[in-house]
């Protein structure tokens, strides 16, 4: 059981490592400002590279929240057990699933969305991350788990 | 330049003749149709055969955008790191030799062998307008858009000219001005860089049920617009008649701007002069096919999890047993 957190931890980890990496890739900052210049981190400024891992990260992330949602519901408990930073945090993540599956679906072939909900989808998609990013800065410095 | 500016005057006369020409004749039926076909992609087709180089699309398109180019406000902030470059065409608004926030449509040359004979064969270049079009997709603000009969366009107001539309494009299109737009406003010296501009087919004038200007303009009728399913087949019957070939159609994917020449691309694409601004002739892989692929497979991400909870739970109720 203690393994599986662990585990669980580390995808966490990494996965949040790479979609927000990946996320601010899709701002034309990294080159800009060097960052892509550093060996090895060239592929930050190309853009079709970032694209990608930003959805495989994504594709990792989802299954990895249904998994934990369903791994508490078939439990059948803990729910109470989340703690109020956690809480957030999982709102924080259900709206970046939500508002980012609605950005996949707009980059889809076919899919005319309109411009203020294309402008509205990245405000709220950028607006989340960095909320999460503070929060998730917050709950390592105070040392605040996601369950009591 | 007089005779720049005359014949600019000329033109604006004739397109505005055109236009009241143009009532009752089959150009208003085009564009008739053009409104009320609101669910089929416009197409245009471009008979490279026809096209005699003269450039009056060329002036056309500037005529009538003239009142979308930027005015930048000169001088431009200090912009950090210094490695950010300005861009800066407002001095330079007569280059028409290649794609510039000043110039949307210019004529590439190309010389090529045809049954032993050499011929020159001109090409008017622009936003191909693609079906799935990365510059839209992939920009960050939301500034551009691509509208349901095809056409895809910046929004000046919204863009700050990080020029990403520019890398992800197959073709180099949308071109910077710097020192205009709304990053001005916000933090000019560390973000954002001007806005890009491209054609925007002539949005405005599709709205008022026109024709693009560089259509309409052509003394030569190199360019038809119309539904879909109607050009491409216009398109494969001229390649046809002309033993030709058909460049557009399938590039990234698709595109709303269809080819036709009486030479293989190929060949006109060693011909032509490329670089900045001026684009290639070259076969293009459908550069939004791994994100649609990877978007499928997001679709199965939500299954694993449950699968892979189930799995755990089965696994350890059985251990309890
Ligand atoms: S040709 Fe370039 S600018 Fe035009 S729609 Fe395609 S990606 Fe965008
Ligand atoms: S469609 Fe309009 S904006 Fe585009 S090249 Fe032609 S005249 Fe210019």
């Amino acid at each position: 059981m203690k393994t599986t957190g662990k585990t669980r931890k580390y995808i966490y980890t990494i996965t949040l490592f790479f979609i927000v990496l990946s996320g601010f890739g899709q701002m034309p900052i990294f080159k800009r400002y060097y960052i892509s210049d550093i060996p090895g981190l060239g592929w930050l400024a190309q853009f079709y590279v970032t694209h990608i891992i930003h959805y495989v990260a994504a594709i990792v992330l989802i299954a990895l929240v249904i998994y934990i949602l369903f791994d508490f519901i078939f439990n059948g408990s803990g729910l109470n057990k989340i703690t109020g930073s956690g809480y957030f945090k999982i709102v924080l993540i259900a709206g970046l699933i939500v508002s980012g599956s609605f950005m996949v679906i707009k980059n889809l072939p076919d899919i005319y969305f309109s411009h203020n909900s294309i402008i509205v989808l990245d405000l709220v998609h950028v607006s989340l991350c960095m909320m999460l990013l503070f929060v998730s800065l917050y709950t390592r410095i105070r040392k605040k788990r996601w369950v009591n | 330049m007089t005779s720049k500016i005359s014949r600019r005057a000329f033109l604006k006369g004739s397109i505005t003749a055109a236009g009241s020409v143009a009532a009752g004749t089959s150009i208003a039926r085009a564009a008739k149709s053009l409104t009320s076909e609101k669910k089929e992609p416009l197409v245009t087709l471009l008979d490279i055969s026809k096209c005699i180089g003269c450039e009056e699309c060329v002036y056309a398109c500037q005529e009538v955008n003239e009142n979308k180019y930027p005015e930048p406000e000169k001088p431009f902030p200090k912009m950090y790191p210094s490695r950010v470059p300005i861009q800066d065409w407002s001095d330079k608004r007569d280059v028409i030799d290649r794609l510039t926030p000043y110039n949307w449509l210019f004529i590439q040359h190309a010389s090529a062998t045809v049954n032993g004979e050499e011929i020159e064969l001109t090409i008017p270049r622009r936003c191909m307008h693609c079906d799935n079009p990365p510059c839209v997709k992939l920009c960050p603000w939301g500034a551009l858009k691509q509208e349901e009969n095809g056409l895809s366009r910046i929004d000046s107001d919204i863009c700050l000219g990080g020029s990403k539309c520019n890398k992800v494009c197959p073709w180099d299109v949308p071109q910077r001005q710097t020192g205009v737009g709304i990053y001005l406003d916000l933090l000019p010296a560390l973000a954002g860089n001007g806005v890009m501009y491209k054609c925007d087919r002539c949005y405005n004038r599709l709205e008022k049920g026109e024709v693009p200007a560089c259509i309409e303009v052509c003394p030569e009728d190199v360019q038809t617009i119309g539904p879909k399913s109607e050009i491409i087949e216009k398109a494969h019957a001229l390649a046809r008649e002309m033993n030709g070939y058909i460049y557009g159609e399938h590039e990234n994917g698709g595109t709303n701007t269809i080819y036709v020449s009486p030479v293989p691309f190929e060949q006109l694409n060693l011909s032509i002069e490329q670089g900045k601004g001026k684009p290639h002739l070259a076969k293009v892989k459908n550069m939004m096919a791994d994100g649609t692929n990877l978007a499928k497979a997001m679709l199965i991400a939500p299954l694993a999890g449950v699968a892979a909870a189930f799995g755990k739970f089965y696994l350890s109720s059985k251990e309890d047993k």
